[in-house]
């Protein structure tokens, strides 16, 4: 038997649908966002640990020149070393027919016994090559996929400066590409840059490795210190070009995995607080709204003998409906757009399996916190059932006092009609009220203003990166430096604008404890088509002596404009220089270190050599150029700034960056609820005021004045207040966005700020517009005839 | 003697089928100016529908409603509205005052829209409160809130003055109090009153008594000796 209380609970949610509904939205956003995003990190992180361990990732990787064989027991002699292999890895180039510009490859071998070697392939399709075959080759599925390749289609590549055409016998991933990206680019492609795996005697003979190796992978026995190990590594390889080992964390494609997951989870716990906190707000003020208007029911309840317990849990029980519902709707909503987020992730990182599982404790924590959350709201409401004393109950409620609100009689109050008083004295009677519903719009205003200026930041970096920091058509990449006469013969092509030598040498950061293994990227001393810049976007002159840092990279190593920095060249003569940093610039893409290409090569004792140009062509003329290019054997490679440009906004509209959009649209849905709802409350508590003043002869209109008019203050006065909340939100989201491989920036931005402020008075319209219509259609005989 | 309404055939249905509720049933009526008219019955009569018809706050299902030469069943909304604005004062059981508003900003949210309005103080001391015109109705009596509520609505000299159970919420004191100022305000201005109310006792102050039930007139009493409020009991 439902108990008759119990009934009128159902009929409650019934009435109340539509603020049901919209606490309840509230709740499940917070609890969604909550369960997809620990479940992304929790699913990340697990798969990432499952595929590393199954395939057999190294630990420390170390690159050198060459080796014989030999060295390999040296280093598996270490202590600490659980095991050592050597592997042959070099750059290639893929001739897409259908491409105008080579595509850069990388060519690993594969180990003889590949099913039990490290950094094992995962097979997607095909075979593994036979080992003895010398034109097979294993392809990344990413680049097959987006080319239509598979498992018997040929490939013309260049391998080590020789041409031909490789049979691919299979599609295959391996956990050290999770993450590819062009050499000298950030951003992945699948589609311009691939992975092949070769037999290692094919691929021994293509680049004069038979009997030795150029990179060591090395697992480590349990307990052992990787630093150990890799101080004994580089002492062992140093003398065959060893460029230095690095650990795991270091490896490029871990790396930007790892930024990912710690992106997410910073954004798991800084967003469902958000939503949950302004849904016990809502909550409370309309059970307490409630409550309010049906104090005569709850008289009539204790005056039957219900005791106010019963009467309470009553009230609770509608709160928790909400919650639990809310909550419940959350969990299920975020495991539907965990497994829709997840496949982002497996297109975009190169992971063969990915299944969403949603972290069990995020459920628990999501549904506690949402009753946790409502009860909080609901608590207060319950005092005020406790104490209502039936007889008095019963009784109309005295009219509220307002004998200490603002007068209004100095001489500018004396010139306000009656109904902006009763607009300003209902303002000014409960300050904190006012002042908690302006709260509420407000953080839906900083919610919209932060999310689009998250939003128009994304477009900056396009736009910023690609008409200020690098205004070159493409960047050519050499096999190996070369003399800078190599940049004239390449200004003689027709069509080629202009050329700008640069000369990249990669080098581990040093800063005391902390490292950052990347390069240095030398430039003329005022270059004019790819520039280091300031936070006004003027670009700065490089010294002839020192160091210009990117922002990422100097929050990396946590130096500013006057720090020493040692800088460890890996590779030539491996000089290591100590330097000032001159200035940290202004960077959006990637952490890159600038320095004048004269002084490096002075330090590198090599003068003269660049390892690459940037160009600017003749449009018109640009893939005449880019098919000449491709016939160079001392192209390592070319980007092309269009095919950068259109990689960025890939990974923007369809990777990591995506999840904005959903924030975004969650944003304005939540914001328009927060001030519907205040508009809905409002529009509660003056019904019977509004009927009066309908029934005195106030045309609709005017009745409609009195409350869309404090509606209207209570959103002007929110408006600043959530902009600069908005302000701090967009840096706090910003910072969850940014990784190594993009910098959002998220400055004041008067577009966004005006934007949502737009937003916010358009949702006040639409809710003022809502409410007036239940204005026009409330029954005034009725309203008149309650006592309210 | 005019009329100030004139109805016929007036009915109100609520409600369609079974379920319907006849509220009216054929009123035909006639009001006369400067009258004080108490209308009597038991609840559901139709005396509430008939003054809500009236003041232009609901519509009839059929029939014609006239306020002199004006046909309230013929009009818009925004007429209606007008209509109630330019003609007719309301005093209601609760009172029915903004919170927010003082005794004399009470009385100034009307005279504001008002075309022919009393001065506010003047209002208020018709009803007795010159005094207290500064106080909020959190502040005042249900007596004082209930006269305030009668200044209200006399403080734009309306033609009519609507009353619905304007004693209903008050003790009996307060209450003759309050019908005392009622009569004051029609025999100084001339305002036609039309009461509701099922305290018979009230109609011996009345020009003339319209008994209704069950969605019909009974009988219209003219009154031949009226008696002052401060002689009522009840």
């Amino acid at each position: 038997m439902v108990s008759p209380l119990d009934r009128k609970l159902l009929r409650d949610l019934r009435r109340m649908k539509a603020q049901v509904i919209a606490i309840g939205a509230v709740i499940a956003t917070g609890v969604l966002l909550q369960v997809m995003m620990s479940g992304l990190v929790a699913s990340l992180t697990e798969t990432r640990r499952a595929y590393y361990e199954r395939n057999r990732l190294a630990e420390v990787f170390a690159p050198l020149t060459r080796a014989p064989e030999a060295e390999l027991a040296r280093i598996a002699a270490i202590p600490g070393v659980a095991r050592a292999e050597g592997r042959i890895a070099g750059a290639a180039l893929i001739d897409m027919p259908d491409e105008a510009v080579p595509l850069q490859a990388r060519a690993l071998s594969l180990p003889d016994r590949s099913e039990r070697g490290l950094n094992a392939v995962y097979m997607i399709s095909g075979a593994l090559p036979d080992p003895a075959a010398r034109d097979e080759a294993l392809l990344i599925e990413g680049f097959a996929k987006a080319h239509g390749l598979g498992p018997g289609d040929r490939l013309t590549v260049t391998l080590n400066g020789a041409r031909r055409v490789l049979r691919i016998a299979g599609t295959a991933q391996a956990p050290d590409m999770l993450y590819t990206a062009v050499p000298g680019e950030m951003m992945p492609d699948a589609a311009r840059f691939a992975v092949l795996w070769m037999p290692r005697a094919a691929l021994a003979a293509a680049y004069d490795m038979d009997g030795a190796f150029n990179e060591t992978l090395v697992t480590l026995a349990r307990g052992a210190s990787e630093q150990a190990v890799i101080d004994r590594i580089d002492a062992i390889l140093r003398p065959w070009g060893g460029t230095g080992a690095y650990g795991r964390d270091q490896l490029v494609s871990d790396r930007f995995v790892t930024e990912e997951i710690n992106g997410l989870r910073t954004m798991s716990r800084v967003m469902p607080p958000i939503f949950l906190a302004v849904a016990a707000f809502i909550l409370y003020i309309v059970v307490s709204r409630m409550v309010q208007s049906e104090r005569e029911e709850i008289g009539l309840l204790k005056a039957f003998g219900y005791t106010g317990a019963e009467v309470g849990a009553h009230y609770f029980k509608l709160v928790m409906i909400i919650a639990i519902g809310g909550a419940l709707a959350g969990c299920l909503g975020g495991i539907a757009s965990g497994r829709a987020m997840i496949g982002v992730y497996t297109t975009f990182y190169n992971f063969p399996f990915l299944v969403f599982r949603p972290d069990p404790a995020a459920f628990a924590t999501g549904v506690a916190a949402s009753v946790l959350a409502a009860s909080a709201g609901g608590l207060f409401v319950l005092r005020r059932v406790f104490r209502l004393a039936p007889a008095e109950a019963m009784r109309p409620p005295a009219p509220g006092d307002f004998s200490r609100s603002i007068r209004l009689d100095g001489p500018v109050g004396r010139r306000l009609d009656q109904p902006t008083r009763m607009v300003l004295r209902g303002l000014s009677r409960q300050p904190l009220r006012a002042a908690a519903l302006a709260a509420g719009i407000a953080a839906g205003m900083a919610l919209s203003a932060g999310m689009t200026t998250i939003y128009t930041s994304f477009d900056r970096v396009m736009e910023m990166n690609f008409s200020v920091v690098d205004r070159s058509d493409a960047t050519v990449l050499f096999t190996h430096p070369l003399s800078e006469r190599a940049a004239f013969s390449l200004a003689r092509i027709p069509g080629v604008l202009q050329v700008e030598p640069m000369r990249d040498v990669p080098a581990i950061l040093r800063n005391g404890r902390l490292s950052h293994r990347g390069a240095i990227t030398g430039m003329p001393a005022a270059p004019e088509m790819t520039r280091a810049i300031d936070a006004d976007q003027r670009p700065i002159p490089l010294p002839a002596e020192g160091v210009v840092l990117g922002e990422a990279l100097a929050d990396v190593l946590q130096v500013r404009a006057g720090d020493m920095l040692r800088i460890e060249v890996t590779n030539g003569r491996q000089p290591v220089l100590e330097v000032p940093v001159t200035q940290v610039a202004r960077t959006l893409l990637g952490a890159p270190a600038y320095m004048r290409i004269d002084s490096l090569n002075r330090a590198m004792r090599e003068p003269g050599l660049i390892s690459g140009l940037h160009v600017r062509v003749d449009a018109a003329q640009a893939d005449a150029i880019w098919l000449s290019l491709k016939d160079m054997p001392a192209v390592a490679g070319v980007s092309v700034a269009e095919d950068m440009q259109a990689s960025l906004q890939k990974l923007m509209d369809q990777g990591a960056g995506s999840a904005r959009y959903i924030m975004g649209a969650i944003a304005f849905i939540i914001t328009f609820g927060i001030v519907f709802n205040a508009a809905r409350i409002a529009y509660d508590e003056r019904a019977h005021d509004l009927a009066s003043l309908r029934v005195m002869g106030f045309t609709r209109a005017e009745a409609a004045f009195v409350l869309l008019g404090e509606l209207g203050l209570i959103t002007l006065a929110s408006l600043p207040v959530g902009s600069l909340a908005g302000y701090g939100l967009a840096q706090a989201i910003a910072e969850g966005f940014s990784t190594e491989l993009y910098q959002i920036p998220a400055g004041y931005d008067p577009f966004s700020h005006g934007f949502a402020a737009l937003f916010i008075v358009g949702a006040a319209l639409v809710s003022g517009w809502l409410i007036k219509r239940d204005l026009d259609r409330a029954d005034l005989v009725l309203a008149l005839k309650t006592r309210e | 003697m005019t009329a100030d309404f004139t109805t016929r055939g007036l009915t109100r249905t609520y409600g369609e089928g079974h379920s319907a509720v006849h509220a009216l049933r054929g009123v035909d009526v006639e009001i006369p100016a400067g009258e004080i008219v108490v209308m009597l019955g038991a609840s559901g009569s139709g005396k509430s529908t008939l003054l809500n018809i009236l003041g232009g706050l609901d519509r009839a299902t059929s029939g014609t409603a006239h306020f002199r030469d004006m046909d309230l069943t013929a009009m818009t909304d925004a007429r209606l509205t007008r209509y109630r604005r330019d003609h007719i004062g309301f005093v209601f059981q609760f009172y029915n005052l903004m919170p927010s508003l003082t005794a004399r900003e009470n009385v100034e949210l009307v005279t504001e829209i008002a075309r022919n309005p009393m001065r506010a103080e003047e209002a208020l001391e018709l009803v007795g409160l010159g005094a207290r015109v500064d106080h909020f109705p959190a502040q005042l009596s249900g007596g004082e809130q209930q006269r305030v509520a009668i200044a209200r609505a006399v403080a734009k000299q309306p033609e009519v003055m609507f009353c619905d159970e304007p004693t209903g919420a008050l003790d009996s004191a307060t209450g003759r109090t309050v019908l005392e100022v009622l009569n004051e305000v029609n025999a100084r201005l001339g305002t036609t009153i039309l009461m509701v109310t099922h305290a018979a006792n009230i109609a011996d102050m009345a020009h003339r008594v319209i008994r209704l039930a069950d969605g019909a007139i009974r009988e219209v009493v003219e009154n031949g000796q009226r008696k002052p409020p401060a002689e009522i009991v009840w």
